[in-house]
């Protein structure tokens, strides 16, 4: 029985997946074009892909390198545009912290936008939920989207570059963001959080190795919660 | 996609995986690994609620308003795909959608403007 409701959940997590395929697609092949343009051969890329997964400090990585940033620089950058997924492994720690260790280290590799933004929604509207079926939620959700990102980086670096610049690829990551980010904005404190960090990261442009993203992210998550608490105290007071 | 710059370094080039390597995972398994299923603080898991919408946002910003092929410069089709992607996602929550509106919104706006690059 809970075996049943265990796959159910697997396949659950793969059917939502699926609108990820279009995300996680076309970054992956970008990451693989960029990547062989930018002078990587294609173990390297393969291996970046496979190893760091995580597309977006790939991108930041694969730039810095590019502008021949000081290796530690591109180190402690891309590192730090990958902070979110801590914040992400601690906010899924409620959910799957009980898990056995060698669950929860495949779940940390495993943990990236896509993965976090699912599963999380998920956890939160189901708290019925046993331990092993959101486990099994959160494989799921990543079953189809890594061997596709694994695949299309291939894809990516065979063709390098052939793709014309009119294609426009450069943008296909800040829309998918974009996508991803309006869902999100279900609340008065998540639209603040949004706004107060997309102003700071705008002013903070002079810090310099990227650190401005990181002071906008905590900007944006201390005003979250503040607006938060704040909206619960009048309706408490009303 | 055209590139011009000199090659990067192989040696850099493996540091960088390497040390990515090891750093993302680390990064990702500090909480889940570490913590497990020990409870955490109200006051953080409050903050940790606005991850994902404090950080995507800030990271998206710039490269809306600043995109790299174009040199940097605020371009009408980029800005305007991002405006229709957003808009579509927030009021349909369906992010398939919106990226395709968002692409559509691009292309189109790039081929009538001639500001394909």
């Amino acid at each position: 029985m809970s075996r049943n409701t265990n796959l159910s959940y697997f396949w659950k997590g793969c059917r939502n997946s699926v609108p990820f395929i279009f995300v996680a697609g076309p970054f992956g092949m970008l990451f693989g074009v960029l990547g062989s343009e930018g002078g990587l051969s294609l173990t390297q890329v393969m291996t970046f892909s496979f190893t760091v997964f995580a597309g977006a400090a790939q991108f930041t990585a694969l730039q810095l390198m590019r502008e021949e940033a000081p290796t530690v620089i591109v180190l402690a950058s891309a590192l730090a545009v990958n902070l979110r997924v801590a914040m992400y492994s601690a906010s899924l720690t409620p959910y799957l912290g009980a898990a056995p260790l060698w669950q929860r280290a495949l779940a940390a590799y495993f943990t990236v936008d896509q993965s976090y933004a699912l599963s999380i929604v998920q956890f939160e509207q189901g708290p019925e939920m046993t331990l092993q079926e959101r486990v099994a939620y959160f494989f799921g959700t990543s079953a189809l989207i890594a061997p596709l990102w694994y695949g299309m980086t291939l894809t990516g670096a065979l063709l390098g570059s052939t793709i014309p610049d009119s294609w426009a690829l450069d943008f296909a990551l800040p829309l998918a963001f974009l996508a991803m980010i309006g869902p999100m904005l279900r609340t008065p404190a998540h639209v603040v959080a949004a706004l107060v960090s997309v102003i700071t990261v705008l002013l903070a442009g002079g810090i310099p190795y990227n650190l401005g993203l990181l002071v906008a992210g905590v900007a944006g998550m201390m005003a979250g919660a503040w607006t938060e608490r704040y909206l619960e105290r009048r309706v408490a007071e009303a | 996609m055209t590139y011009s710059g000199t090659p990067i370094d192989t040696m850099t080039i493996w540091i960088v995986i390497i040390g990515m390597a090891v750093g993302s995972f680390v990064l990702r398994f500090v909480f889940i690994g570490f913590v497990g299923r020990r409870t955490m603080p109200e006051w953080l898991l409050r903050h940790l609620r606005y991850t994902a919408v404090a950080m995507l946002p800030a990271l998206v910003a710039p490269l809306v308003i600043w995109p790299s092929l174009t040199a940097g410069q605020p371009d009408v089709p980029r800005l305007s795909a991002a405006a229709v992607t957003l808009a579509v996602a927030m009021i349909w929550k369906n992010v398939v959608l919106a990226i395709f509106c968002g692409a559509a919104t691009l292309y189109g706006l790039l081929y009538l403007l001639g500001g394909g690059v």
